[in-house]
């Protein structure tokens, strides 16, 4: 392992032949400094994650602990995925990612873009942008709940700054969007769906974007661009001023710098902030349960409440851990391939 | 250069640390609140009590502080350790409490819903211990009602001090919107009174029905209220035996029922929680809400006048009926603190503790003995109910079916809310029924 | 390219200066908008609360506002927040600083999989390993302390602060390093002389982002810790609503209360955020 291990440490480009004695122990100081990390992370996240897989396997569906395995043993698995809700909180949970991180990687980044150009007073601008991102997530739902009321909250502010009026002066209809309370969704895709699958076209669950998420999805964004916006500036900081400036002599003005320069440079931050975002809309649980719900017809409801609700309210272990572990697996089936590929080229 | 830089970077962090200690350390005030031990020394022989409910706010606090003062009065030497965890009915308690059962960390006392959640969650498992003896010694069987202790036996022990009785099929309306309107409403209201009501004040242009499903068991709990004032409180009963099935046809008119009163009920229902319900109805933004007596309070907090600003009478078609929410307390299998506990649960049976909790609280007596004059005309209305009516169990509470069972009612009202599909919502009612264990 | 082009480039900024300064100042108000329902609601008694009026500020100033109320109730959980997030905040930033240097300039045979391995603790639901990990720390006796808190946040905040280290330390460039080692320093010397006086902007980040997590965080607190009397302020917050009755001013309030810490670490740190980019640029 050590030997091997010298031809793929990149942090050696001149390798005076003496130093070779001390890299062998370099890696295993390395090793030994990693290790109270990985011995930490191996018990707190695999063993109890295989703990939880068992317990989805299991027959513990009452208060009283039952770790007995169910027959047959995916059972649980089969009843999860026939369930139309958990088939709505799949969908959910799928256009919420895809609206809150487009929403808050292009806010985050505009704003980092922005404030980057130190105009006169960006930090009081960076102390308001982040400040969404120091509240509780249990209380921003409640505030974003009455602002989407469709009958006062924003609907309400149109209609006092006119903009209803406007609308009907050109002949339009007044804008009173319903927010989370609209059941609909829009871009059906069961028929195409039925034509490789047969059979989605009566499904329970119509797939598309139920429109009562975008709300949800905005609160988000409010919440976290601050904080993407911050880890981008963090970024620009790393960039040195020689690179701007040899842009500059290049000739490419300050959008090209940023587009052709800074943000490939930005790569990096990048990636954690698409982690970051991930993991928070993945999991996101206490902004969307006091702010909509599960919503009207599941229109808002995400995995994280299903977990929730399975586990502590209806006491069916076995079924909120089966759902866990299955949002497990599409973390698995979405982070590796990422974190492989980008691994790969860094090497 | 190096040493300096490192400097700085450690610098910063303690400088960090020292800034946040400063910024708040003045401010921090010693945090046991709990109930202090005062003055006079009493017979106790001192220790601790742990009492886990999820009353934290207003009226809630005060009425739980109200049962221990009671109890410190008695026991001044016993320190309680008041382990509240709140948000929406006990849905961030739950986990914990959940949690500590199974890891064997039992609390000495905690709060249940007589019924099934009493029985199938903690009585089932062995996680509580029986106090029929209490009942004995107390003489309680003579003041709590039949109906209620029989939600709190099973194999013929008693389970549950009951503190307190909410009457869950309340329906609440704004009296000068309905005066406005021509309309006034008896000592009762049918089903046909209250679509005769809707319907006129609809086309005057006023919305009839207030929900505030934001948590969706408002609107499980109409239909509930709804369903028992339809089928009645026998067949109601039924269903949580088996001997009635969610696919009958005066069920299924239930459903019809409710589907129709949904089409009156207000645009923004999904936005708002139960209570903005209420305060709408408050601000005339509808006539009526079908709401527990907990909203009782929001009345009074409000400075609205009984019969004057506002009115109740049951559920339409509920008359006659009481649906019972009530709260109590177990004695914990494995309490650290047994013989304090006991004492607890002694207290809080009493009269005295009742009649201090319950005005508080917003509920009455889980007895029928307790001084009508402590309570306003509302609450004597509810005794009254109490005393002589059909007392059934709550299923949005906990109290008729089993957790999985309110858990897929609350999925199904979900659904139904949206599409209003009638044997969609029957059929799943029949599955849930079946695979929690009580339906045909 | 002509000098008028370039001329042309020059001048652009100064108009591009006022018209982004204008969308950074619209949305500051979309920004803001919240916070001001917030505090305008927080301003208020109990009785003028009411959603038809959430955009009015309050009509007078009343003794009973929702911050009086929010101040007493939170003010005693405030610092069992702070003796949970200051240390656990500072150990996960560390171990993750070195972590993420390791990970970034001292691969090994397998280490990228060891690092995908840990950045997967990421994304584990928390409400399911609740049950064991209440088993856990009660077995080695830290279940209802804050060490107990402190021991679970750092080790569920392991994978991110190493990710965000790692990705930091990569652009760092390897010659610096090999200077070092020819001066003789080994893994943990070239560290602290090398690595760690580079790595204050991404402590800031690292920093405010593990503060503010541990800080807001719920589930952890509440299923730790059952004791009321040691339990972080988020849990305090929660217990502002209770089951049948919520004083919406009062929440509203201690939502802004419960943030303020936070708040003030951010405008300490922005500072700092300028530090750290002159260091930047001065680095190269």
């Amino acid at each position: 392992m050590t030997t091997a291990s010298t031809d793929s440490t990149p942090a050696v480009r001149t390798t005076p032949v003496e130093t070779r004695r001390w890299r062998l122990s370099e890696t295993m100081q390395t090793v030994l400094l990693l290790l109270p990390s990985i011995v930490a992370l191996a018990v707190f996240v695999y063993v109890f994650i295989s703990f939880t897989f068992w317990v989805s396997l299991s027959n513990w569906r009452t208060l009283k602990v039952d770790l007995s395995l169910r027959e047959p043993l995916f059972a649980t698995y089969g009843e999860l995925f026939a369930m139309a809700r958990w088939q709505a909180d799949l969908r959910n949970t799928f256009v919420f990612t895809v609206f809150f991180i487009a929403f808050a990687v292009t806010l985050g980044l505009t704003l980092a873009v922005m404030l980057d150009r130190h105009l006169a007073g960006h930090h009081i601008f960076r102390n308001i942008f982040l400040f969404p991102y120091a509240l509780s997530f249990v209380v921003t739902g409640v505030v974003w709940r009455w602002i989407f009321n469709p009958e006062t909250g924003l609907n309400l502010l149109f209609e006092l700054l006119g903009v209803n009026y406007l609308l009907a002066q050109i002949g339009a209809g007044p804008l009173r969007p319903g927010w989370i309370t609209d059941p609909t969704v829009v871009a059906q895709v069961n028929g195409i769906l039925a034509t490789v699958l047969p059979g989605a076209e009566s499904w329970q669950v119509r797939w598309g974007i139920p429109l009562a998420m975008i709300p949800v999805a905005i609160a988000a964004t409010w919440q976290l661009s601050g904080f993407v916006m911050a880890l981008y500036l963090g970024g620009m900081a790393t960039i040195s001023e020689e690179v701007r400036e040899a842009a500059r002599i290049d000739g490419a003005s300050e959008f090209q710098i940023y587009h052709r320069v800074i943000i490939p440079m930005l790569r990096p931050v990048t990636i954690s902030v698409v982690v970051i975002l991930l993991h928070v809309s993945l999991k996101i649980f206490d902004l969307v349960y006091t702010m909509a719900g599960v919503g009207p017809g599941f229109a808002t409801d995400v995995p994280a409440i299903f977990v929730f609700e399975q586990m502590f309210k209806a006491t069916r272990y076995n079924l909120g851990s089966a759902a866990a572990i299955i949002m497990l697996v599409l973390v698995a089936l979405v982070i590796v391939p990422y974190l492989a590929s980008t691994l790969k080229e860094e090497s | 250069m190096f040493g300096k830089r490192t400097l700085s970077t450690g610098t910063l962090i303690l400088l960090l640390a020292l800034v946040m200690t400063a910024c708040v350390a003045p401010q921090a005030a010693p945090a046991g609140e709990q109930a202090a031990p005062s003055g006079e020394q009493a017979q106790a022989g001192g220790g601790k009590l742990e009492v886990f409910s999820w009353w934290t706010s207003g009226g809630e606090a005060a009425a739980l502080q109200a049962l221990f003062d009671v109890y410190s009065a008695r026991y001044p030497n016993v320190e309680i350790i008041n382990a509240t965890v709140a948000g929406g009915g006990g849905s961030a308690a739950r986990p914990v409490l959940q949690t500590r059962l199974a890891g064997g960390d039992v609390p000495d006392t905690w709060q249940v819903h007589p019924g099934y959640e009493l029985l199938g969650q903690y009585v089932e498992p062995g996680y509580v211990e029986p106090v029929t003896s209490l009942y004995q010694e107390e003489g309680w069987e003579a003041v709590v009602p039949e109906a209620l202790r029989a939600m709190m036996t099973k194999d013929g022990e008693l389970y549950q001090v009951t503190v307190g009785v909410h009457r869950g099929n309340g329906f609440w309306y704004n009296k000068k919107l309905l005066a406005e309107n021509g309309i006034e409403i008896g000592a009762t209201l049918s089903v046909d009174e209250f679509f005769a009501i809707a319907e006129q004040l609809k086309a005057a242009g006023v919305t009839p029905l207030c929900v505030g499903d934001s948590g969706i068991w408002a609107s499980a709990q109409l239909f509930e209220n709804t369903l028992l004032g339809v089928i009645g409180p026998e067949r109601y009963n039924g269903l949580w035996d088996g001997s009635v099935r969610f696919d009958e046809p005066d069920v299924k008119q239930a459903m019809e029922v409710y589907g129709r009163m949904l089409d009156y009920q207000n645009d923004d229902h999904a936005a708002l929680s139960w209570d903005q319900a209420v305060k709408k109805l408050m601000d005339g933004g509808c006539a009526f809400n079908s709401m527990g007596d907990w909203a009782y309070g929001e009345f009074v907090n409000a400075g609205k006048v009984d019969n004057e600003d506002f009115g109740w009478v049951s559920h339409p078609g509920t008359d006659g009926s009481f649906m019972i929410v009530a709260d109590g307390f177990v004695l914990g299998n494995g309490a650290p603190n047994r013989e304090n506990t006991i004492n607890w649960l002694r207290v809080i049976g009493g009269k005295e503790a009742q009649e201090a909790f319950n005005p508080l609280k917003g509920s009455i007596c889980a007895r029928t003995d307790c001084d009508r004059a402590k309570f306003g005309p509302y609450h004597n209305w509810s005794m009254d109910s109490f005393a002589k009516d059909a007392l059934v169990p709550t299923v949005v509470h906990g109290s008729a079916a089993p957790a999985d069972f309110q858990q897929a009612l609350n999925d199904a009202v979900t659904v139904f809310v949206v599409d209003k599909n009638v044997d969609a919502f029957a059929n799943a009612l029949v599955a849930a029924a079946q695979s929690s264990g009580f339906g045909r | 390219m002509t000098t008028a082009a370039l001329a042309r480039k020059r001048r652009r900024p100064r108009w591009g200066a006022y018209a982004v300064w204008f969308v950074l100042f619209c949305m500051a108000i979309v920004f803001l908008m919240p916070v001001y329902v917030m505090i305008a609601n927080g301003l208020k008694d109990a009785q003028s609360v009411s959603l038809q009026r959430m955009w009015l500020p309050p009509a007078q100033l009343s003794g009973a506002n929702g911050f009086v109320g929010a101040w007493e109730r939170l003010s005693p959980n405030l610092m069992n927040s702070l003796s949970m997030v200051i240390p656990a905040t500072v150990l996960s930033s560390l171990i993750g600083a070195i972590n993420g240097y390791l990970f970034a300039k001292w691969r090994f045979r397998g280490s990228d999989i060891i690092f995908t391995l840990m950045l997967f603790g990421f994304f584990i639901p928390y409400q399911s390993i609740l049950l064991p990990l209440v088993r856990t720390l009660q077995v080695i006796g830290l279940y209802g302390t804050i060490p107990g808190l402190v021991l679970v946040h750092v080790i569920y905040g392991i994978p991110i602060t190493t990710l965000i280290f790692r990705n930091y330390f990569a652009n760092v460039p390897t010659e610096l390093l090999d200077a070092a080692r020819v001066d003789g320093a080994g893994v943990i010397t070239t560290f602290i002389r090398v690595m760690l006086p580079l790595s204050i902007p991404a402590f800031v980040v690292v920093g405010i982002f593990q503060f503010t997590n541990i800080w807001n965080d719920f589930l952890f607190g509440v299923t730790v810790v059952p004791n009321p009397a040691r339990q972080p302020v988020t849990i305090a917050l929660n217990n502002l609503s209770g089951t049948f009755s919520v004083e919406w001013n009062v929440v509203m309030a201690g939502a802004v209360v419960a943030a303020l810490p936070t708040a003030i670490i951010y405008i300490l740190l922005g500072r700092f955020f300028i530090r750290g980019i002159l260091a930047g640029s001065v680095k190269g």
